[in-house]
């Protein structure tokens, strides 16, 4: 008896300890979204700010009307969905030759590709940005999708899954006559959907949240521009309207918080495929 | 043997779009920057002369690049301990099973989503010194937050950016903390529990030591992060405050708007040259350190 309640009261405890602890991780993310939920003076009004009363969607609005962010959110859409199919295909097809094919010097190529994915893109994007130049890529999508369409990571990643499905399947397959690229795509890939699933997800995220290599290749210009670095603009306007930037980032962060919560399964292992095994 | 060459086409056609893409926008833009790294231009960048690999030692010996160094060490050093620290502390706590554990799970894991636009820019909103929420209910016992506003003081500017670099990565270290905790073998526990030890030394002796691969990891990603941050600087700081230039780091020496050497393709690329060069020997010199008490299991 005496040690059950023992053992409620540190339960209690716990509960107390980890919704407080939430308390602090998530106050940021409900400081702005309250904020973006009020009109003008409500939203200065601290810290009658933070309680969800008075609620509207006028600033949202005038964030949307003054940021061009419906412009901003197809530019970032189209530009993630297009680098997210790039980038499954061209991994689908480098991690089949690695996987399934015989040719030679196959293991030094390997470790060359590998090698590539120490190169960060700091160091890269000096020269990119003159390539992008010379090809005429300023301010357009083809300067914000084609430097990332490969991914070693995605090559590596897919070989991987390769490796763990049976011989035999390619090569009863290639008995029955059927070549590389319809083994890739009616048996290969269709087994591999969870890792190319977790693969699209992390390309998709990856690209939606990019702000380097966009604020080097798109110089101010709107059409082009993708939400991370449209956002800035509504900072930099004049401070009796801050609270536009909390509309904005409400409207930036939203669709990736209602992917956050439908993949979370995925995401996580995607995460910790390279963690735990060292 | 005949299989091996009967393949070629194949695998030229496949690997070709991968290649060629990684050769264009990966390796000839390093190789690129190696080669002007050396090479000195005049003000119009068309006549240059070589000025050998002592130019990169002159970049790195130079005032605005040590200074851009030191607070990008300092920034990861203010960044990468806390950092692991709270995300071990949110790790623990929430590995119970418990009724409605998931729910705090997919909490502590939020900020994984969040962009370095987005984390930086909801910091720059919470500490505004007018009109921030943080400034306005703290600025009794914290004056600074007011005047002149944390990001716009000398002696807070780096902090303040680290306490957003800290919550913007606090989802992802949680995730690889917990899929790490989640590895620990329960028996180990168990027989930990039937010889007696209490859950400190439970945590000292068998929790921690399992777990060194994920903290390896973390500490190893959240490092380079902190080196490579540019997002963060430009949004919230610019670098700045000046003249002191308290939080321009490498990436923003070398990237930023203001950044004195702006116009200089040589010195940038020398600088970003010398950033990986940097970014490796702190993450080899992590592996090692660690690898001595890193436990794989078998």
């Amino acid at each position: 008896m005496a040690a059950d309640t023992v053992r409620g009261a540190r339960k209690a405890g716990r509960y107390a300890l980890l919704v407080a602890v939430s308390a602090v991780v998530l106050f940021p993310i409900w400081a702005v979204l309250m904020q973006a939920l009020k009109s003008g003076p409500d939203s200065l009004d601290h810290p009658r700010s933070l309680l969800p009363v008075d609620l509207t969607f006028g600033t949202i609005r005038a964030a949307w009307d003054q940021g061009d962010l419906g412009r901003l959110l197809l530019n970032s859409m189209f530009v993630s969905v297009m680098v997210t199919i790039g980038v499954v295909i061209t991994s689908l097809l480098a991690a089949y030759a690695f996987a399934f094919l015989q040719f030679p010097l196959k293991g030094p190529l390997f470790i060359a590709f590998l090698a590539t994915m120490l190169v960060p893109g700091e160091v890269t994007v000096v020269i990119n940005q003159k390539t992008a130049d010379s090809l005429g890529w300023i301010n357009s999508y083809q300067g914000l999708i084609v430097p990332s369409l490969a991914s070693t990571f995605g090559v590596f990643l897919v070989r991987q899954m390769f490796l763990q499905l049976p011989r035999e399947l390619r090569e009863a397959a290639s008995l029955d006559g059927v070549g590389h690229l319809r083994f890739l795509w009616e048996v290969a890939a269709p087994l591999s959907r969870p890792t190319l699933g977790a693969l699209g997800l992390f390309t998709f995220l990856g690209t939606w949240n990019a702000y380097l290599w966009p604020s080097q290749v798109i110089r101010g210009d709107r059409a082009h521009e993708t939400i991370q670095i449209g956002l800035e603009r509504l900072k930099n306007s004049d401070i009796s309207k801050i609270n536009l930037v909390t509309g904005g980032l409400v409207v930036a962060a939203l669709p990736i918080f209602v992917m956050l919560v439908l993949f979370q399964r995925q995401l996580v292992r995607g995460l910790t495929a390279g963690a735990v095994k060292g | 043997m005949k299989r091996r060459l009967r393949d070629i086409p194949w695998a030229v056609t496949m690997l070709v779009p991968s290649m060629a893409l990684l050769a264009v926008w990966t390796v000839y833009p390093l190789v690129k920057a190696v080669q002007n790294g050396h090479l000195s231009c005049d003000s119009t960048g068309n006549r240059c002369t070589d000025a050998g690999w002592g130019q990169y030692k002159v970049v790195f010996l130079s005032n605005e690049f040590q200074h851009a160094l030191l607070v990008s060490i300092k920034l990861a050093l203010l960044t990468v301990p806390a950092g692991v620290v709270f995300g071990v502390g949110l790790a623990v706590l929430a590995d119970k099973q418990l009724r409605a554990i998931g729910v705090f799970r997919t909490i502590f894991s939020s900020t994984v989503a969040t962009s370095v636009a987005v984390a930086s820019l909801v910091w720059f909103v919470l500490l505004q010194p007018q009109i921030g929420v943080l400034s306005d209910l703290f600025s009794g016992w914290f004056p600074v937050l007011k005047n002149p506003g944390l990001l716009n003081d000398h002696g807070t500017a780096l902090s303040a950016v680290a306490l957003s670099s800290i919550w913007a990565n606090l989802g992802f270290t949680f995730i690889i903390v917990t899929a790490g905790l989640q590895s620990v073998p329960r028996e180990l526990y168990e027989s930990a529990y039937v010889d007696g030890a209490g859950s400190v030394r439970r945590f000292t002796d068998i929790t921690l030591p399992m777990i060194m691969p994920s903290l390896l990891f973390v500490s190893i990603v959240l490092t380079t992060r902190a080196l490579q941050s540019y997002g963060e600087i430009a949004l919230l700081t610019g670098g700045g405050p000046n003249p002191q230039k308290s939080t321009t780091t490498i990436p923003y020496l070398i990237y930023g708007q203001n950044s004195i050497i702006h116009n200089n393709l040589q010195i940038k690329s020398a600088a970003a040259v010398l950033l990986f060069l940097i970014s490796l020997v702190f993450a080899v010199v992590q592996f090692r350190g660690f690898e001595k008490r890193v436990h794989y299991g078998s």
